[in-house]
Order: structure tokens, then C-alpha cells, then sequence
């Protein structure tokens, strides 16, 4: 909301010279929030000049421009810039006449956008400043010329200060209205707002009018289906004024003021209409008279009925859409647009005012579903205060007859079926209660009083009943706030609560933090990236197998190409690392811990209807809503290219690779304390030869827990990336529930250990890691570690075979073992070797 | 090396200079083990002087074995004393030629970094653990019920509206992104038993096009106390010792009315952040109020027995001002050289 100042001045009392930070300084301590401010951007001298004369010159380039002679100051004065009281100005306007009062920007003058005014040469003239037209003033978008001030009713004194004259040198505060405030979005609003902050005198605009209710024309509620009970219309008021002039423009004041409250000004009686809503809060609207058809009937649109609103657009109305209709039909949608067929325009002399209150619900719906937030709507969503129509209609007039020359004909018409405000039980201490202030009941009563409340006291409590103007005040913790806001939160003291014993981080969020913390120490970087993804890279990711991947799609994406939500890290860990490559980073290794929602195929989540809020669901609604909720598990993704190690003295490049994720699965064991099993595995986006697949034990078997490899180089390529990308992605929640919170020691024996190795022969195609375990699981439980040290193919060895030699350490817990002991068991492991794999021994 | 006849002092004496004259000319371990074998060992003159023990006469043979013995004692000591001199000599040889320029030796490791936002969102609920607190985790698709209704948004309340809420399809569903931590409120409420007090960080989601001060993906932590007898000094007691955590012991918090659907008496709070760039100001940081009793009905808490506050703020704000950041599109691009910056610390 926009705030003349000028205006908030009379309805209450500013101190004097008070600035605009003041005013906010004022305002955000009873909750109106600062959003900026708003002026003209002038700087004088600017001035009521008068045209004397002027001679045509026609120019080269076709166009005529006018050689003038204006007058700047009373004869014989100097003008505002200390120069002459009479000017040579250059014009290029062509709407005037001599003995016309214009506006001079004299040399000095700054226009709005940083245009300063000089003398300067032009045409063959030195032309010693400017007359000025409405839009350079800001004023209004008028090209037509410059400004005539008689066109505005106005014939000043030559030399008068033009910012003045012209309302030009007010400026407005701009706040922000939370959305349970409708009335702060008047001025009558924020005026007694701050004077709640600054105790100044407050004059209500509505105490400046006597309403006189119109009778006579026929206007009729006839909702038949009130959305959640309420009657679409609970307030109508009508009243006509005719004859009115329409030559007239709005007075300068009139147009300032709209401006900087940020409306256009269009023409006399619309101005006053929006007018009277901003000063009032009361939405107005204006019918011509002489286009209406019959009286006026505010129901439902009928199923496919149509209307032409106001900005040319003919909309299909919902069943549920109110509207105004005439004889002839719908003539408006009520409270957010009106119709055209009605509208004002630049002949119309007899108008018809509509002051109303319409159910808030029904005009949010109404404006969500045509997508017309309008100034009207926007004050009927939050509520108008049903006590306002009256007055604003009454003013309406006033300024209708004032300004526009009309008559009020009496003819009009009064409903009013708006429910009253409950009173509210405020028990003695509750608010002392809640907000930890030691209130006198004398605070407390006096300040609902001050926001227009009727307090009376009881002697359980207060019993109070909100004015007509607060329909958010429905219950006493929203009393509490207004006796807190009204006192002061500075009063509230500062007392640290004590909470009971508390049991920590859990097991699975100090893992996360490890994981996270090992990541980054081995050397990857922490990146987070937006989980919106694009069906092909859903489908690329978010499945090792061929097919469509189920993914839960957004109903309003930002970009319409990515509405999945991500199924997978690792499009996110792709998508940053191009844009790190695009901007010369060409080593990088980074991660990501993040959910991932895996829908189910085929399985529908959510519920159409939901429990009410404001009461417990039962254990049935329940445990509906937790079903609803799609899996959305943790991952930990892992992305690695360019080089692991950078070409050094003395060290040569090492280039990244799938070792370089493997190893970050290593990390992952280590900080998490669990065994991963590395496979062979198959992921249709990695490398048919470079792809491993991780697996943990759990109570249920072996369970895949994720993958790791070089992405295709096929899709590298396409993806603009160097052509080995290693990537891994592992279900982080799963392998925390893998590692179990305790972890089981064995004593360390004293003893010494034997050390061995072992060559075996098997073939090229058989897995190191299958042969190492079945050595392992065949030594049995005297083999401390194995390691592979050696994979040999070549000379000596049969075509398709490898040697694989281990180093095995032996070690007993309770004895020197012997060497015969070591070597018994380093041969039963070559036999279960042998058994699956058809390992032979290689001497 | 003559052949010696007899044990006499002058050929003692003249082994034990043959000795001691190769020694001098040793200068590395490999001369010196010749040098030993030469004159200790079983072929040298000494110890054929000592073979020439038998020979002598037995009461000559006392002074005759103290003789060749001293010698032979003389000629390992000078051995081994020599011995360390080479060794020394030699190990100084080999550290000089070990020596590199360290300024320029191979690294082996990358380095990488966590991203401040994560470091920042620990480093609260450190705060908060530290008073006894939990932390508290939700889904982000969340039912719309958990996100609005049971935090006291109306359907078709503007304030609804104006969440700028990303929706799942198909949008009976009632299934959103959540678009703020507070729903974690709820599910925390219905989860535990009273008393409860929670923080909640977590990724948060509005339908806002990223640019210098708005991204559509941020963060947020929520906090939440319900207990008996809690009032709007106890929110502003918990929110004094966050600031002064985060921003040091001159911090402090400003409260001024707002209004938010699931708080009432609500309010926005300002913090004072003494060791700002540029000088010591406020900064809005966030909202925060007393519960509604809406929502605690929602959870089936009684109002009239159990009271508390809650806060919320997010975490890009507070490190953009904390580190006086400026463009919030390096806290989600993922350029390496932004989290590069704080390494393991925010």
C-alpha cells in the first residue's frame, strides 16, 4: 500500500517536517512493514510561466517549432533561478496560444531520470529552459503537448512555484499490508495505525460525510449456492448521480495523489472511484447509468455464461463466479472486474455507484480463477469492513457533485445483511500469560479500546467485541497480539527457556555430518543442486535398466522441459559440472547428499480429501496422510573428471577415473562403518566394462545399495563433457541402516603374524574381488588380511587366464602360529579358490 | 704384511701403526670393512700374533697376552671410532642428496570442501543441541495438510496464495513441495511427547525464478518449543542466545508485529549484528510468534494447558549477511571456487 503523505496529514497528525523514514520508523512498530518509497523525482525552479507570444520557424527536417517569448516572474522581478522575469524558450508543442499559463522548468530545474534543465542552443535560439508537458512532469502519459494549466481549472499567479501548485511535491511511503489487515489498505487504515504508534489524534474520513441512503432503484442478493455457507453479497449499496460534465479533468491534487498511490489517472468519475478506495478501503464501482439495463440482481454465473470485462477480455464465468447482472446479463464479476457493456466512458453523464461487501472467499476464487488480482479484490480477499459502504458511497457523491458537476437524485438503494462480529471471552491473565508482560488490566482495556474495540469488563475477564473493521480478531491470543503490539513488543522480556535433557544428534544425522565431513576431506567438493529434472534425464538415471522411470511431476514448473523431480543425483552432479567446466575448471571432483523421490510405478500418492485443520485427524485419516507420502529416500551422489592427480615436477598427470569413485565407496565404508560388497555391475548410462555395482548385507541378504563407474562415452559427448566422467550414487539412508549403531571388536592378538603370498591362476574373465573372497572364506578365520598385489597375464600362463597374487597375513589369537600352520590355510583358500573358480596354484 | 716370528713389542707395536695408518685412509664403509678384515680379522698380523701365544714360554705369557690384547683392543676402538665418523659422514652425504625443493614437491591429494549452507544449518543445530533441543527431519513432498491446513492456512486464504507453492500433478493429489520447514512443526507434535522443543533446517521450495536475492530452492530451519507456561519472553530469550551464537556476545533481537497464519501474536525479528562489514546494524533475519492454537489443536494438544513459540529463518540470508554476500546464485550454482572459500568452516 501507498501512502501520500499529504493525505495521511489529514486524517492525522504528523509532526512537523516529518520525514518519510519517520513515518516508517512509525509504521513497522505496529507491524506495516517499509517497501520503499515513491516522489515525482523534480527539482525546481519550476514555475507558472505565460506564453506573451511566440513565432513559427519551420525547421529543415520538416518540423515547426515555436521561437517564444514567456513569461517567468511578475514584470520588473527576477524569476526563481535569478534571471530575468521574462524568457526565450524553444518549443516544439503546438497546443498553446499566447496569454496560455504554462510550466517553465527553469535552468537549474532536474526532471525525473536525472534530466537537468539548462540554457541551451537549439534552432539558432538559446533557449533559456523548458515548458513542460504532463508527462514530463510525471504527471500522466499525455503526449498530446504541454500542460495547459487553464485545462486543469487553474489560473495562478505568474511565477508561482509549480510543485506546489500542482501537488508535485508530495512523495508517499510505501508499506507492506499483511494479509490479515484489509482495512490497512486505506488510508483511513494506515492513519490510525500510526496514530496506535505515535498516540496522534486520528480523524476519521468516514466522520467527514452523512450518509444519506439512496432509495428507490431495485437491487436484489439472490445467491443460490453461498460458497461454505456465506452469501456472496452481505452489503449493497447504490446511488445515482446525474449530469455529470465530462469535458472536466481530474484536478491536479486528485491526479498527485493517485500517482503516487501507483494508479493511473483515466478520467474524472473513475479517478474518484479509486479515489474513494484508497482513502476508505471500500472498492468502488461505477456503472453508466444509461447503459444499464433494468435493475441490478447479484447472483451465480450461469453454467456457460460469458462476460466482456473491463480489459477487453471475454471470459467463460464458473458456476460459482458472482456476479452483477442486469436484465440483459452478467454486467461484472462482482468485487474484481467490471463489465464493459456498463462501463464509464468518455460521454457518460449519468453513473450509477456501487458500494459493496462481497465474501472474501468467493472473490479469491473468483480472482485465482480468472487470474484478476485487481485493486478490488485484493481489499475483498482480506476483508472490507461492511460499516464503510455507506460513507464511501456518500463520498463518492460529494466528490462526484464537487468536482464533476453531477446532482445526486436520491435515487439508490441500502442492503445490508452482514453478520456481526462475535464478542470474544478474554480471561484476566491470559495475555500476561502468553506473552510474558506483567499487563495492568488498564493496558489491556486500553488498548483494545484504541484499535476500536468495546471492552467490557466481567468478572471472570473481558468481554470484547472488535470493530466492524477487524474480522481477523476472532479469538483472545488474537486480543493477546494487539494488547502486545499496541504496548509494544519492546516490552517484552528476555527469559531462556529450559528445555529437558535432550538426546543429541541421532546415529543417522551424525552420519550424514561424517559422511559429509570424510567426503570432503578426501578431496571432493559439497554441492547442492535444484532436483528438477528433465524426463530424458530422469530416464538416463533414474533406473539401471532400459525403460521409463516413474517420477513425480510438478503441476507448475518453473521451466516446463524439467517438471520431474529428481529420481537420481546424478543429472544435478552433470549439470554443475558443465557449468564449472564452462567456466575453466577443468579438474573436478564433487558431491552431493540430497533426497531423491522414487515413486512407486503405478501407485498414486496423496488423497483428494484432506482432514480439516484446527482438529486432530483421526488414526485412520492419519495414516493415510503419512501413506501418501511418496519414498523419498537420501542419496549420496559422487561425480569425478579431469585429473585425480595434476602433472607435477617429477609427477606425471594421473587422469581420473572409476578408481577415483571407488574410492570415495571407500570413504563411504570407512566413515559409515559399513562392508560394501564391489560387483561387476550393469547400468545402461555407464560403461559396459567400467561399471561396479555395491552391495551390504542386511538381515534380508545381499542388497544393492547403488553403483559406480565411467558414464557412457556415447553420452559424455552428447552431454558436451570430457569423455571420462566417473560418477557413483549410493542410498545413504541404507547403508546407515546397514551399519547398525554399535560396532563389534575383536581382541587384537599379541602374537607374531606369518606373512605369505599366493599366486593363483584363473581366468581373464573372472572377477579379482569373487577369488579374493573365496581364498578369504577358505583360510578361514586364521587370515588376518589379504590384499591383492599382483594381476599377471602373458608368457608362461595359458591363452584368456590372469595370475592373481595376494599377500596373506596370518595371525592366531592365542599362538605363534607355524609356518606349516600359515601355509595349511593359505592352501585350504586356494581350494575353495579352486572349487568355484577353477584356480589353479601357480608355482 | 710380513709373516711375524715371535710376540715381541716391536711387532706388536708395528701392527698396531699398519692398523691405525689404513684406518687413516678409510673413508667409507667399504674401506673400512676392508681396513677391519685386514687388521682384526683371522688373517691379520694381530691375530696371527695372538696364535703365536702357544709358543711363548708360560710365565712369559701374561705380559705377551696383555701386550697383543691391548692392541688389539686399540685397533677396534680406533675402528669403531672411525666407523661412526664415516657413518655420520656418509648419512650427512646422503641427506644432502636427498635434499628437494619443498616449495615445489607433488601434491597427492585434491582438496575439497563442504558447502557453507550445509556447514551453516550444523552449526545451528549444534547451538540448539547444546540446549538440550533435537533435530527434527520431515519429507519435502509434503501433504498439503501438514504444509497449510494444520498450520492454520485457510484454502482460500490470501496467505495461501501468496506461498507461491509448487504443486504435484495431478493437484487433487494435495501433495506439494513444501515451501517451508513448518510442517516438520506438526510432524513433530504429533511424533513426540510434550514437552517438545525442535529445530527443523531443511531445503524449502517457492515458485520464485532465481536471481540476485531470490532462488526457488533454499533452506530454512524452523524451531519449535510447546511446554507448560511458555510465553513470548521465552521466545525472545531462545532467539537472544541463537544471536549471540551466530553473531557474537553484543547481539540482540528487535520484535515488531507481523502477522503469520500459524503464529498469533506473531512478529518479525530483527537482529543486531555487531561485527557487520561497513558497522554494526540490524538485519531482519526472520519470523517468529507464539503458536497458534490452531495448530496445536491440529497435533490434539490443549491450548489452555500447553503454550509455545516458534521461529523460523533461512540459512541463505543469514550467511549472505553473516558473510556479507551479495549474489545468491553462488550459494546454488555449484561453482567449486564458492565453497572453496570457506573450506570445512563457515
Amino acid at each position: 500500500m501507498r501512502v501520500p503523505i499529504s493525505w495521511l496529514a489529514e486524517y492525522v497528525d504528523l509532526p512537523v517536517g516529518a520525514s518519510i523514514d519517520d513515518i516508517h520508523a512509525a509504521l513497522v512498530k505496529v507491524g506495516l512493514e517499509e517497501e520503499g518509497s515513491h516522489d515525482f523525482d523534480l527539482q525546481g525552479p519550476i514555475v507558472v510561466g505565460q506564453v506573451l507570444e511566440f513565432v513559427e520557424e519551420p525547421q529543415s527536417n520538416g518540423k515547426t517549432i515555436r521561437w517564444c517569448q514567456v513569461r517567468v516572474a511578475p514584470e520588473g522581478q527576477a524569476a526563481a533561478d535569478g534571471g530575468a522575469d521574462v524568457r526565450g524558450i524553444v518549443c516544439g508543442a503546438g497546443n498553446f496560444f499566447p496569454g496560455d499559463k504554462v510550466v517553465v522548468t527553469l535552468p537549474g530545474a532536474v526532471l525525473p531520470g536525472g534530466f537537468a534543465i539548462a540554457a541551451r542552443k537549439t534552432y539558432g535560439h538559446v533557449s533559456d529552459g523548458m515548458i513542460a508537458s504532463a508527462r514530463e512532469l510525471g504527471l500522466g502519459e499525455d503526449h498530446d503537448g504541454i500542460l495547459r494549466l487553464s485545462t486543469l481549472g487553474l489560473d495562478p499567479e505568474v511565477g508561482t512555484d509549480a510543485l506546489a501548485l500542482l501537488n508535485l511535491d508530495d512523495a508517499a511511503v510505501e508499506v507492506n499490508v499483511t494479509p490479515d489487515r484489509g482495512y490497512a489498505f486505506s488510508i483511513r487504515g494506515i492513519a490510525r495505525e500510526y496514530s496506535h504508534s505515535t498516540g496522534a489524534a486520528f480523524r476519521d474520513p468516514v466522520a467527514r460525510v452523512t450518509p444519506v441512503a439512496g432509495t428507490g432503484f431495485p437491487v436484489s442478493i439472490h445467491d443460490e449456492a453461498p460458497i461454505r455457507g456465506r452469501v456472496g453479497a452481505t452489503v449493497f449499496v447504490t446511488r445515482t448521480v446525474r449530469g455529470i460534465d465530462p469535458t472536466v479533468k481530474s484536478p491536479a491534487w486528485l491526479v498527485s495523489r493517485l500517482k503516487l498511490a501507483g494508479i493511473r489517472s483515466l478520467s474524472l468519475v473513475v479517478d474518484i472511484t479509486n479515489y474513494v478506495m484508497l482513502e476508505f478501503g471500500q472498492p468502488i464501482h461505477g456503472y453508466d447509468l444509461d447503459a444499464l439495463q433494468g435493475g441490478i440482481v447479484v447472483r451465480r454465473a450461469a453454467e456457460g455464461e460469458t462476460l466482456e470485462t473491463l480489459d477487453g477480455q471475454t471470459r467463460k464465468l464458473d458456476p460459482e463466479d458472482l456476479v452483477i447482472a442486469d436484465d440483459r446479463g452478467a454486467i461484472g464479476l462482482a468485487g474484481v472486474m467490471g463489465g464493459a457493456s456498463t462501463e464509464i466512458g468518455d460521454g457518460t453523464v449519468n453513473v450509477l455507484i456501487e458500494a459493496a461487501n462481497f465474501d472474501p472467499v468467493s472473490i479469491a476464487r473468483t480472482a485465482r480463477r480468472h487470474k484478476l488480482p485487481s485493486e478490488a479484490s485484493r481489499r475483498f480477499e482480506r476483508g472490507v469492513d461492511p460499516a464503510v459502504a455507506q460513507p464511501a458511497a456518500a463520498r463518492v457523491v460529494e466528490l462526484l457533485e464537487t468536482l464533476a458537476g453531477g446532482t445526486a437524485d436520491g435515487l439508490g438503494s441500502l442492503h445490508h445483511a452482514h453478520p456481526e462480529l462475535g464478542s470474544i471471552m478474554l480471561p484476566f491473565g491470559y495475555v500476561q500469560r502468553l506473552v510474558g508482560v506483567e499487563f495492568t488490566p488498564d493496558d489491556i482495556a486500553h488498548s483494545l479500546g484504541e484499535i476500536g474495540a468495546e471492552v467490557e469488563e466481567t468478572a471472570a475477564g473481558f468481554v470484547v467485541s472488535p470493530p466492524s473493521w477487524r474480522p481477523d480478531l476472532t479469538d483472545k491470543a488474537s486480543l493477546a497480539e494487539e494488547v502486545a503490539r499496541i504496548v509494544g513488543y519492546d516490552r517484552i522480556p528476555s527469559v531462556l527457556p529450559v528445555a529437558p535433557p535432550g538426546r543429541g544428534l541421532t546415529v543417522s544425522q551424525l552420519a550424514r555430518r561424517r559422511t559429509a565431513d570424510v567426503l570432503a576431506a578426501g578431496g571432493l567438493t559439497e554441492v547442492l543442486a535444484y532436483p528438477f529434472l528433465t524426463s530424458t534425464q530422469n530416464t538416463l538415471f533414474g533406473s539401471p535398466e532400459e525403460g521409463e522411470v516413474p517420477a513425480i511431476r510438478l503441476a507448475n514448473p518453473l521451466d516446463s522441459e524439467a517438471a520431474l523431480l529428481r529420481t537420481s543425483l546424478i543429472p544435478g552432479l552433470l549439470d554443475i559440472a558443465r557449468r564449472n567446466l564452462s567456466r575453466g575448471l577443468t579438474d573436478l571432483a564433487l558431491f552431493e547428499i540430497g533426497l531423491v523421490f522414487q515413486p512407486e510405478a503405478g501407485r498414486a500418492y496423496g488423497q483428494e480429501a484432506l482432514p480439516v485443520g484446527a482438529a486432530l485427524p483421526s488414526e485412520g485419516e492419519l495414516s493415510e496422510l503419512h501413506a501418501g507420502i511418496p519414498p523419498q529416500p537420501r542419496h549420496v551422489g559422487a561425480l569425478i573428471l579431469g585429473n585425480a592427480v595434476d602433472k607435477q615436477p617429477g609427477q606425471p598427470a594421473v587422469p581420473a577415473g572409476i578408481a577415483d569413485v571407488l574410492d570415495v565407496v571407500h570413504l563411504l565404508e570407512s566413515a559409515l562403518a559399513v562392508d560394501l560388497r564391489v560387483e561387476t555391475g550393469h547400468h545402461k548410462s555407464l560403461h559396459p566394462g567400467r561399471t561396479a555395482e555395491l552391495f551390504v548385507e542386511t538381515e534380508l541378504g545381499s542388497v544393492s545399495v547403488g553403483f559406480a563407474g565411467e558414464i557412457l562415452p556415447a553420452l559424455t559427448h552428447e552431454l558436451d563433457l570430457p569423455r571420462v566422467v566417473a560418477v557413483a550414487e549410493l542410498d545413504l539412508d541404507a547403508l546407515i541402516a546397514a551399519a547398525g549403531s554399535t560396532i563389534d571388536v575383536a581382541p587384537i592378538s599379541g602374537y607374531p603374524a606369518a606373512t605369505q603370498d599366493l599366486s593363483l591362476v584363473v581366468g581373464a574373465e573372472v572377477p579379482a574381488g569373487d577369488v579374493e573372497r573365496a581364498v578369504a572364506e577358505g583360510a578361514g578365520e586364521l587370515l588376518e588380511s589379504i590384499r591383492l598385489v599382483d594381476d599377471y597375464r602373458g608368457v608362461g600362463l595359458p591363452a584368456a587366464s590372469k595370475s592373481l597374487t595376494f599377500a596373506l597375513r596370518f595371525r592366531a589369537a592365542d599362538r605363534t602360529l607355524t609356518a606349516a600352520e600359515a601355509s595349511e590355510a593359505k592352501l585350504a583358500g586356494a581350494a575353495r579358490a579352486a572349487e568355484l573358480f577353477s584356480a589353479a596354484l601357480r608355482e | 704384511m710380513s709373516e711375524p716370528e715371535a710376540i715381541t713389542e716391536s711387532a706388536v707395536a708395528d701392527a698396531v701403526d699398519e692398523a691405525l695408518a689404513a684406518l687413516a685412509g678409510a673413508t667409507t664403509s667399504a674401506e673400512l670393512r676392508t681396513v677391519r678384515s685386514q687388521h682384526t680379522g683371522e688373517a691379520s698380523t694381530l691375530a696371527r700374533l695372538n696364535g703365536l701365544m702357544k709358543t711363548v714360554p708360560a710365565e712369559q705369557r701374561a705380559s705377551a697376552g696383555k701386550l697383543v690384547g691391548q692392541a688389539r683392543a686399540r685397533v677396534t676402538q680406533a675402528i669403531a671410532a672411525r666407523e661412526s665418523e664415516v657413518v655420520a659422514l656418509e648419512e650427512a652425504q646422503r641427506l644432502a642428496e636427498e635434499a628437494i625443493d619443498v616449495t615445489a614437491v607433488a601434491t597427492r591429494r585434491r582438496i575439497g570442501a563442504r558447502h557453507p549452507l550445509s556447514l551453516l544449518q550444523e552449526r545451528i543445530a549444534d547451538i540448539f543441541v547444546g540446549m538440550g533441543w533435537e533435530v527434527a527431519e520431515g519429507p519435502e513432498v509434503e501433504s498439503e495438510w501438514f504444509n497449510f491446513d494444520a498450520l492454520n492456512f485457510d484454502a482460500d486464504h490470501p496467505a495461501r496464495a501468496m506461498q507461491d507453492t509448487f504443486f504435484v500433478e495431478p493437484v487433487e493429489s494435495h501433495l506439494v513441495l513444501r515451501t517451508h520447514t513448518s510442517p516438520v512443526q506438526v510432524r513433530s507434535l504429533l511424533e513426540r511427547a510434550l514437552p517438545v522443543y525442535v529445530i527443523a533446517p531443511g531445503r524449502v521450495y517457492r515458485t520464485d525464478e532465481l536471481d540476485a536475492t531470490h532462488t526457488p530452492v533454499f533452506s530454512q530451519v524452523e524451531g519449535i518449543a510447546i511446554d507448560k507456561g511458555l510465553t513470548m519472553a521465552h521466545l525472545r530469550g531462545t532467539l537472544e542466545h541463537f544471536a549471540r551464537q551466530m553473531f557474537g556476545e553484543e547481539a540482540k533481537i528487535r520484535l515488531r508485529p507481523n502477522y503469520f497464519p500459524f503464529t498469533e501474536p506473531s512478529a518479525e525479528m530483527d537482529v543486531w549484528q555487531p561485527n557487520a562489514k561497513g558497522g554494526a546494524r540490524w538485519v531482519e533475519w526472520g519470523g517468529c510468534g507464539m503458536v497458534n492454537p490452531n495448530v496445536l489443536r491440529s497435533a490434539g494438544i490443549d491450548p489452555d494447558e500447553f503454550s509455545g513459540f516458534a521461529f523460523g529463518m533461512g540459512i541463505e540470508r543469514t550467511l549472505q549477511f553473516r558473510n556479507d554476500l551479495n549474489d545468491m546464485r553462488d550459494m546454488v550454482e555449484g561453482d567449486v571456487r564458492f565453497s572453496q572459500q570457506f573450506g570445512m568452516v563457515v
